[in-house]
């Protein structure tokens, strides 16, 4: 695919990250040099990542570049593939990810999927499960935490009334926002967002960024995403990666404005990927 | 038209013919058992069939009400031993497994679907029957159930392994523990096949005769299945067909429409659960 001929430089983030630079002291999640494997097969080669608090970082780069490898080893789900291995170090306030308990590792670092995955449960099942497992609210308090959480994911005025009907009933973009929901009930300090608005129409996807933009006051944002003008949308910094590297992080508006390395420029000028 | 594209033609009609005539063989083989027994049987039952206990040798009228409350409690006790066992073996080979062992378990439960039924019932008479001199509902429910595990198995297998893989993971993602993943998500997910899968597999061994015939037995009266001999309409179709009275060889077609009629329904059963699984699933 070749857009360079109608391919505009798509205009930065309209909210200026609150630090000037990448990699300040205020990382919440700090990845430093991860390698990783699927068998003897080596998808990420040495990358060292800072995720600022409250910002949100986009991970951009063609298919098969390891940024959803990076993003899936950053809350250990990819380990679950089974004949995987992880070298490096990732810490979330500093504390050792690849040590800690799982579990515990997902409530504080929440996921959303490329594809809506609502349990086949209903509305309201689907947000209290992860209260539910992780022991978080009593039963009397569940129905707030629900609501909360709804109202949090932009979704809870279309669903108000049918909060006890089928999940798999919404739409694509309300079963995202569903999942995003769900993710939010646990009160997450990270989210992970893998390609979040792949499977959405326009109008679910416009949804979805105005919904990161306003989510960062509360928790860490990671999103990886194919769209470079949704990255430049939502990100206040940029990683690109490339063949399993990260070959250039910053600021998204200098990331698209001004990068310093020829590969990101060829890709986000649409030379190729 | 050249005569490649005649020939062509013409093979094609030949095979697609080939391919018809064997397809009505078999439907109408199953048409014929089913016209047969439905003819043969409904003539012969009656009221009495569901009410009345077997007559004396010899004798004309009667019915087999011990029989179908026996098969209910050989099958009920088939069910309550090999639904779990089959069920967690099947949960165990679809989450857990590592290769080698769950090779081996798959292997051997292949194996065990394979075993012919009489050699099950043997093999019951000789472990169960033999050492503690007494046949019984149970013992047959054991060897009914010993033909329901590898089933179950491998029905809650494949079933569990059509859950999609974003289910787990979206589970998994928000600190839910794998087994917790497994019972609240997966499981119910796939809850619609497995039970499926169940009322299919006791609709398979409800027919069987053979591992009943050295384990339950049978018996012409009301009995305590837990430790008697038990009448079963598979062993009593067997018993009254061999012997040489028109009146048992009609209460032996009654039984066999009986049974027909029971693992019919269970068949429509399982398929409605099933279809009203896949509505859900569209929403």
């Amino acid at each position: 695919m070749n857009l360079s001929s109608d391919f505009t430089v798509p205009e930065p983030a309209a909210h200026p990250p609150a630090s000037p630079s990448a990699g300040s002291a205020e990382a919440k999640l700090r990845a430093k040099g991860v390698n990783f494997y699927y068998g003897s097969f080596k998808a990420l080669h040495d990358i060292s990542l800072d995720f600022p608090a409250n910002q949100v970082t986009a991970l951009i780069g063609p298919s098969g570049c390891g940024k959803s490898t990076f993003l899936r080893s950053l809350n250990r789900i990819n380990e679950t593939l089974g004949n995987t291995r992880i070298e490096g170090e990732i810490t979330l306030d500093g504390e050792d990810v690849l040590k800690m308990d799982v579990t515990s590792l997902r409530r504080r670092v929440g996921m959303v999927f490329q594809r809506p995955n609502p349990f086949p449960k209903t509305i309201f099942e689907n947000v209290a499960y992860g209260v539910r497992v992780n022991g978080l609210a009593k039963r009397s308090e569940m129905a707030d935490v629900v609501e909360k959480s709804l109202r949090g994911a932009a979704l809870w005025d279309e669903v108000r009334d049918k909060l006890n009907t089928s999940a798999l009933a919404l739409s694509g973009g309300q079963q995202q926002r569903l999942c995003i929901a769900r993710g939010l009930a646990v009160d997450p300090e990270v989210l992970l967002l893998d390609e979040p608005c792949s499977a959405l129409d326009p109008i679910a996807t416009a949804k979805i960024e105005d919904l990161l933009v306003e989510l960062r006051k509360q928790c860490t944002i990671v999103i990886v995403t194919h769209n470079m003008q949704q990255a430049a949308r939502v990100a206040d910094y940029t990683g690109f990666f490339l063949l399993g590297r990260l070959i250039e992080h910053d600021r998204t508006d200098i990331i698209f404005r001004n990068p310093s390395k020829k590969e990101t420029e060829d890709y986000i000028t649409g030379r190729f990927g | 038209m050249t005569f490649r594209n005649f020939r062509r033609k013409a093979l094609n009609n030949v095979m697609l013919s080939i391919t018809g005539v064997f397809a009505f063989i078999t439907v109408s083989a199953l048409f014929l058992i089913l016209a047969y027994l439905v003819y043969n049987g409904g003539k012969s039952v009656d009221l009495d069939f569901f009410t009345q206990l077997p007559k004396s040798t010899g004798e004309v009228g009667g019915g087999m009400a011990n029989a179908i409350v026996g098969s209910a409690a050989i099958v009920g006790f088939a069910a309550l031993i090999g639904l779990p066992i089959g069920f967690f073996t099947g949960v165990y080979l679809a989450e857990w497994g590592n290769a080698t062992f769950s090779f081996l378990v798959r292997y051997m439960a292949d194996l065990l679907n394979g075993v012919p039924s009489v050699v099950i019932g043997i093999f019951t008479w000789t472990v169960i029957v033999r050492p503690t001199h007494t046949a019984s509902g149970i013992a047959g429910g054991i060897a009914l159930s010993l033909m329901l595990i590898p089933i179950m198995a491998k029905n809650t297998e494949q079933f569990l392994r059509d859950v999609p893989r974003s289910l787990r993971e979206g589970a998994l993602a928000l600190g839910a523990p794998k087994w917790q993943t497994i019972a609240t998500v997966v499981v119910p997910a796939a809850r619609k096949g497995i039970m499926t899968g169940a009322i299919l597999g006791i609709a398979r061994i409800a027919g069987e005769s053979a591992p009943l015939l050295f384990t339950s037995l049978n018996n012409q009266f009301w009995s305590n299945p837990l430790h008697e001999p038990t009448a079963s309409l598979p062993v009593m179709i067997y018993s009254h067909a061999i012997a040489p009275f028109d009146d048992w060889h009609r209460q032996a077609w009654a039984a066999g429409l009986v049974l027909l009629v029971l693992v019919l329904a269970a068949n429509i059963a399982a398929r409605w659960i099933m279809s009203r699984g896949q509505t859900a699933a569209r929403g």
